[in-house]
Formats: structure tokens, sequence, C-alpha cells
């Protein structure tokens, strides 16, 4: 069975000429939920956004389930590799939450009866339905989050990659979304600076400083390396007892 | 020239009106405003009727009377020109209030005020009855181009967003001491607005980003719902139907 | 400028409302036709954007305030059917939505405040930018004059339309001289803050600007220094010149009046003009000379609009056509 994420030696430089991506190489298997960590401009959000082709690299190559990602497969690569964005804001385009869900099943090619019941999954899943009406910029910082997440469910996804996702949350909301992510059964990528939520969600991460992978490994034992992570610009916010 | 927020424009309710379908919500506000505004000047009856007509609806929709006076304030600006006009105006003179004004301007002024009063109403109870996402819904199903309703739905969505930047670049200035009274003094207003572009530009770029990422490819996919049954537009159509009949009434000059 | 409803009369209504159709028919065909795919998203933000500046007051004197129309800066900024299509929207949505502007009114408050500052202020733009130095300043002041131009073509034509579908007896010389009077000082600072905020962006992301192509690039960051004193005083300049020259027509010495006719020949043509019989005739001012020169002025303002329009429009195609690079 193939990894459901494979990335080979990739490297990417911006427009302007700046090295983003150094040969980062990275295996994850089905179900796995796995934390990219490291400091502002170490690349980990332009990862991402390789993830599901919106940049294209300019060596090495991208596996997700065992399809190789290029102009052909971009469609289905898109399907499967469900990306939540920083800010909600730019995820929530459409009039009603409604709509933003169903979006991307519409893409799909999902119409009427199929679509609904497709967007009332997406939104029960992420526990909000009563919210279905309501205009995203009305929403909270918290609800907007849950309907991003869900705008990437209802694609039905192998893999749902997310950036920053606990960023301006309050606690409360903060661990509603970690207790969110731990009961969706899905493979799980999550790039963030959340040091405690990638130790509470993620059994394995990965290090990225300028653009390279430096460290990967159980979580636990990544976190409870203090110099190591105080190096590439880390702290935990409370030392990790052995 | 705008107003504030649109969620500040509708009234929840489940009123008949409220319920209705928005494209016949929407042709029939059209079709008021065009009677009204077809209707010769010297019919005063037919005013009566369209104004009662409208507050027959602001009932049924419990939309209160203070609510629509402090929305009718939009029309203020002409309104203060419909008084100047009869004063302005050449013609026959007449005497009012002790004041000379031209009869001919006093019954122009009249023709803008009731019009523009009546034609603001009819918007105003369109919105108050009718989310913003359902009035595009409405006017996509009355067939004005798909792409543009799409753009105005964009609007919308992110109108409130950026006007809350507008407001902080606003207060980041005037912490640092920045009260300009004079045009030589906009120079950083018009950085901010400048600057505003780019920032919305960028965010047009992540959002067509995202899109990508749920497959859009290059058109916008049909989340319509199914039109809008027979009986709807029964009822909604009664009310303009009336102001139409007393619009050509009059204009025959039958009454 | 956001006209209620019956300001003006059902047939310029019903007119005005077949001419912005059409054109804005025109335009969003033009939209979905460019290169870039992601104009859905980046119109909507821009109509967003031009909205919530036209809410931004900016200062004019002693604490009074105004505020921008936005058209010539969008065309500039997005392009010109881009730019007509989002001051549309933008337009369209105040009068349904916040009961700015009647929505019997759409036809003539589109085209003033959509359709011709945009197509009309482009084509000033292209204009300006061919008489100016091509470098960023030259740019940037290229937009200053097409904004200020923009404000007056429409000052022109409301003033035009209200010649044709007046209903309160303003004469068309009273209500041109005052339109067009009033926005040449107006226009002075929808110029200048349209050509400030033009060098704001361009010095940051001047590869948005639709208007700022074949602009030398290493010129875009040095192109905020431009006082705005500069243009203040050269606006103010030409601004008071060109109101002497109007307010010559819309004064009642017939000295003056009936020396220019003579001049301009305009006296011979008014018997051939098709309006002496139209809605004009009810709302005359004394004379004819005051007739035939108030049709002469509205002949040159229309075909001043026109040209400046169709110019912008036959741009537009033109760079529809040239935008098989993207950006």
């Amino acid at each position: 069975m193939p990894p459901a994420l494979e990335v080979n030696r990739l490297s990417y430089s911006y427009p302007d000429g700046k090295r983003a991506l150094n040969e980062v190489t990275l295996s994850v298997d089905a179900g796995e939920r796995v934390a990219i960590l490291g400091p502002n401009g170490a690349g980990k959000t332009t990862l991402a956004m390789h993830l599901n082709g919106l940049f294209r690299a300019d060596t090495g190559s991208i596996e997700i389930g065992g399809l190789h990602l290029d102009e052909k497969t971009l469609p289905e690569i898109r399907r499967q590799v469900g990306l939540v964005f920083q800010d909600a804001n730019d995820q929530l385009f459409m009039p009603t939450v409604r709509d933003d869900v169903g979006f991307g099943p519409a893409n799909l090619g999902l119409a009427g009866h199929d679509l609904d019941q497709r967007v009332s999954e997406a939104l029960g899943a992420v526990g909000v339905s009563s919210l279905a009406g309501r205009a995203p910029h009305h929403l909270s910082g918290g609800e907007k989050r849950k309907v991003a997440i869900a705008t990437v469910l209802a694609m039905e996804p192998e893999i749902l990659v997310l950036d920053e996702p606990s960023a301006g949350l309050d606690p409360a909301n903060r661990r509603e979304l970690i207790g969110l992510l731990q009961g969706i059964d899905i493979t799980q990528i999550v790039v963030t600076h959340d040091l405690p939520l990638a130790l509470d969600l993620c059994p394995r991460a990965v290090i990225m400083d300028a653009g390279r992978v430096v460290a990967a490994g159980a979580t636990g034992d990544l976190l409870a390396d203090s110099r190591m992570l105080a190096g590439h610009r880390l702290e935990m916010p409370y030392p990790l007892a052995d | 020239m705008g107003a504030g927020h649109a969620h500040a424009l509708y009234i929840h309710g489940h009123s008949r009106v409220h319920l209705l379908a928005p494209e016949v919500k929407v042709a029939a506000a059209f079709s008021m405003v065009v009677a009204v505004a077809i209707t010769p000047r010297d019919a005063l009856w037919a005013f009566l009727v369209y104004g009662a007509l409208l507050a027959a609806i602001a009932v049924m929709a419990s939309v209160p009377a203070g609510f629509l006076v402090v929305r009718l304030t939009a029309v203020l600006p002409f309104i203060a020109f419909a008084f100047l006009i009869p004063f302005v105006a050449s013609g026959d003179r007449v005497e009012v209030l002790g004041l000379s004004v031209s009869e001919e301007g006093l019954w122009s002024a009249w023709n803008i005020l009731a019009k523009a009063v009546l034609g603001a109403t009819t918007s105003i109870l369109l919105v108050a009855t009718t989310e913003v996402p359902q009035i595009l819904r409405g006017m996509g199903k009355l067939k004005v181009p798909s792409v543009f309703v799409s753009i105005a739905g964009f609007m919308v969505r992110y109108l409130e967003l950026i006007a809350d930047e507008v407001g902080r670049m606003r207060n980041a200035m005037r912490a640092r001491g920045y009260e300009p009274r004079w045009l030589w003094q906009a120079g950083p207003y018009a950085s901010a607005a400048g600057t505003l572009f780019v920032r919305s530009y960028e965010r047009s770029e992540r959002v067509h980003a995202a899109m990508l990422s749920r497959g859009y490819d290059g058109t916008m996919p049909d989340l319509s719902s199914e039109p809008a049954r027979g009986a709807d537009w029964a009822i909604a159509a009664a009310v303009p139907a009336l102001a139409l009949a007393a619009a050509v009434v009059a204009i025959a000059g039958w009454l | 400028m956001h006209a209620p409803d019956g300001f003006l009369n059902a047939g310029t209504a019903v007119a005005t409302g077949a001419i912005s159709l059409g054109t804005m028919g025109m335009a969003l065909r033009q939209v979905k036709q460019t290169v870039k795919e992601n104009q859905v998203p980046l119109a909507g933000i821009a109509a967003a954007f031009i909205f919530a500046a036209q809410m931004l007051n900016f200062p004019v004197a002693a604490g009074t305030t105004g505020h921008l129309l936005g058209g010539a800066l969008a065309a500039i900024l997005i392009g010109p059917s881009m730019g007509a299509v989002v001051v549309t929207v933008v337009v369209v949505i105040q009068s349904l939505v916040f009961a700015d502007g009647g929505m019997t009114a759409l036809g003539y408050n589109i085209l003033n405040m959509a359709i011709i500052p945009a197509f009309g202020g482009y084509a000033l733009f292209l204009a300006s930018r061919k008489l100016l130095p091509a470098t960023a300043g030259g740019v940037i002041a290229a937009a200053g004059l097409a904004a200020w131009g923009s404000v007056l073509l429409s000052a022109m034509a409301f003033s035009i339309e209200w010649l044709f579908g007046a209903t309160a007896p303003v004469s068309f010389a009273e209500v041109f001289g005052a339109m067009v009077g009033i926005h040449l000082l107006i226009g002075i600072g929808e110029g200048v803050i349209s050509a400030l905020a033009l060098g704001t962006v361009l010095a940051s992301r001047p590869d948005l600007v639709v208007g700022a192509k074949g602009m030398p690039r290493t010129e875009s960051s040095r192109g905020r220094r431009i006082p705005v004193r500069t243009f203040l005083i050269g606006g103010a300049l030409t601004a008071l010149l060109l109101a002497g020259v109007v307010s010559q027509f819309a004064a009642d010495d017939p000295d003056g009046l009936e020396a220019v006719a003579n001049e301009t020949g305009v006296i011979e043509s008014a018997g051939d003009h098709p309006l002496d019989n139209g809605v004009f005739a009810d709302y005359a001012t004394a004379g004819i000379r005051d007739e035939s020169l108030s049709l002469a002025i509205a002949g040159v303002a229309g075909t001043l609009i026109v040209l400046a329009v169709g110019t912008g429009v036959l741009a537009a195609v033109r760079l529809r056509r040239d935008s098989t690079t993207t950006v």
C-alpha cells in the first residue's frame, strides 16, 4: 500500500529568486497525523501549498497515494488533498455557509439531493449544522475555522493539510478544534507554531528551517530536546517531563 | 455615499413577505418602482395609493415605521436639492408662506420628492425582508448574468472585511496625530487607499487559490435552489399589479 | 451623484438604460474572455475596495470633506472593462441594497458613475500618458489628469441628460454651468487622491497595475515623491482657466455670447437641430441665441464624451487581444 503522501527531494524558489524549499523529503502513511514545525520563514506554508499543486516545484516530486502530481492529475489531487488555509476568510468566499461547503462538491459534479446530503454530512462532522444559513462574515473566529474545515471535508479528501489551525483561537475553541481533529479518521498534516497542539494531536513531527527538514521523529522526543528547539527558534511553553 | 453594515438592513422575521422566494420580490419591487416613476406628478391620488400599498407591506412584514424613517435619510441629499428647485426655477411665480416661488418648480419638487421617497421605501422594504445573498440569488434567477451576480456576491462578502481594514487604518493614522482638514494634507489618505488596494488584490489571489483548491475551473458552479412556486408569483404580483394599474389610470387621465 | 427615481423623465431613463445595458454586456464579455482566470474574485474584491474607498472621506477645505468616485482609478488599476463592471456592481448594489440611487435611475447612474468615468477616464489616461514623460511620475500625473477629466465628463453627461429629460424648469445652461463649474473644483480632489493612491500601488506592486504597462521598472520605487502641492497648483490653474471659458457661455451677457456665437458659426446651424421641438423648448431661457449656444455646448460636450468613451472601449478591446501573457 503506497504511502498517503510522498514528497521526494522537493526544491522551489520564488519568482524573485529566493530559495524557499531545498530538497525536502517526507513520507506519511495513511491514517497518520504528522506535525510540521519550524520558525517563521522556514517554508512550512510554502510546502503545504505544494501538496495540492497550488505551487509547482522546480525539481523533485510529489505522490499522493501513489498518484504522481502533474498537470493532468491536478483535479484528482485537489480532491484528495484538502488544504485548510491560515486565514479562514480567504477560504469562505460564498454568500452563505451552505454555499461555501457546497462549492467544492459542486465543482466535483454533485448536484441536487446528493449535493445537499454531502453538505449536511460535512456540516455535521464539524458540528456547525446550525450555521448553514449564516453569512461567513458574521461568524466568530472559531466558527469560521470550523466551517473552513467543513468546506474541505465536503470534498471527501484522503489527506487533510492544515496551516496554523489554532492561530487566533481562544483556549476553548482551540480545545474543541483538537478534539474535532482527533475524532476525524483521516491522514493529517498539521503545519503549526502551536507546539502543545502538535504534541496532543500528532504522534510524529518534522522540523523545518530555511527550507530544509532538519529533524524528524516522535513528537515527544523532539519537543523534549529544548536545546535543539532553541536552535531553530522554537520553545515549549512548559518544559516536557520525560 | 454607501451606508453601513448589511445586517442592519435586514429585519429577521417569518412573515408571508419574508417567506416569498427572492426572485418574485425583486421583480415585484422593480415593477413597483417603475409604476411610481411613470406616474404623472399631478395624479396625487395615485401617490396615495402607492404609499398605502407600501404601508400594507410594511405592516405585513412587521417593519417598524421608525426603521423606515431612519433608512430614508439616505435619500436626504436629493430631498435638499428638491427643496431648492422652487426657488431657482423659472416660470410663473406663486406665493407660498410669504415666499415667491416658481409654481412649475413646486410641482417639480413634489415630483422628485414623492418618487424618490416611494422608490427608496420600496428597496428598503425589499432588503428588510430579504437577506442580501438571497437578493443576489433572486437576481440570478431573473436572468441577470451570472458573472455579475458572482462578482456582487464576492463584493458583499468582503465588503465588511475591507471596511474594517479602512477603519483600522483610520484609527492608526488618528492615533499618530493625523487629523487633516485640507486637501494638501490628504497624502496619507491616498496612500492608505493605495495600500488597501494592494492588500485587497493580494487577498483576492489567496481567495483564488482557495477556490482552485476546491476544484474551481474558471466557472462558478451552479448552486441554485428550486424555482419559485406559482403561488409565490401570484401573491407577490398583487402589489405591483395594483400599482401599475394605478399608473396606467393616472397616465390615461381617467381619474 | 446617485440620482433617485423620477429625477429624469421616463424616456431618458429608458434610453440611458439601453446604452448602459449594451455597454455593460460588452464589458462583461470582455471580462469573461481575459486570460487571467482569477477575474471573478478579483473583480468582487476590487468592487468591495471601490465601495469602501467611496466611504473614505478625504479632506477638501476647512474640515469639509469629499469622496471618491473611483471609476478612472479602477480603470487604470484593473483595466477599463473590469473597472466599468466593478463600479457598475457597486452602483447597482448601492441602489438595490442601500437605497442609494433609484432602481429606475440605474440607466443614467451607471452611465455617469461607471461607464463614462471608467472608459472615458481610461482614454484620457492614455492620451495624457502620450503627452507626459514615460516615467512613474508621468504615469501618476496622467492618472491625476484622467481622474479629474473623468469627473468633468460625468458632470457634462449629467447635464446633457438633463437637457433631454429634465423634470424641473431649470435650463440646461444653468445646470451645465453649475455642474461643470462645481466639478472642475471637486474633480481636483478626485485627481489628487487617484494619483497619489496609484503612486502607492506602483511603489509596491507595479505588476498589478494594468495602466502601468510599458513603464520602466526601475522608476517605480521613486513614484511617490511627487508633492501634493504640485497637483493642486496645476489643477487649480487649469480649473480656473476652464471655468472662465465655461462661465462665458452661462453668463447672460449677450455681447459676449453673440461674439462667440458668430465666431464659431453656431447661430446658423441652430435651425437644423432636431431638438428644437423637443423638451428643451419648454424650458428655454430668453432668446434664440442662448438656445442655440446651449445646444452647441451640448453638442460639443456630447461629442467629447462619445469620443472619450469610444476610445476607452476600443482600448479595452485591444487590451484583451494583447493580454496573452499572464501576470
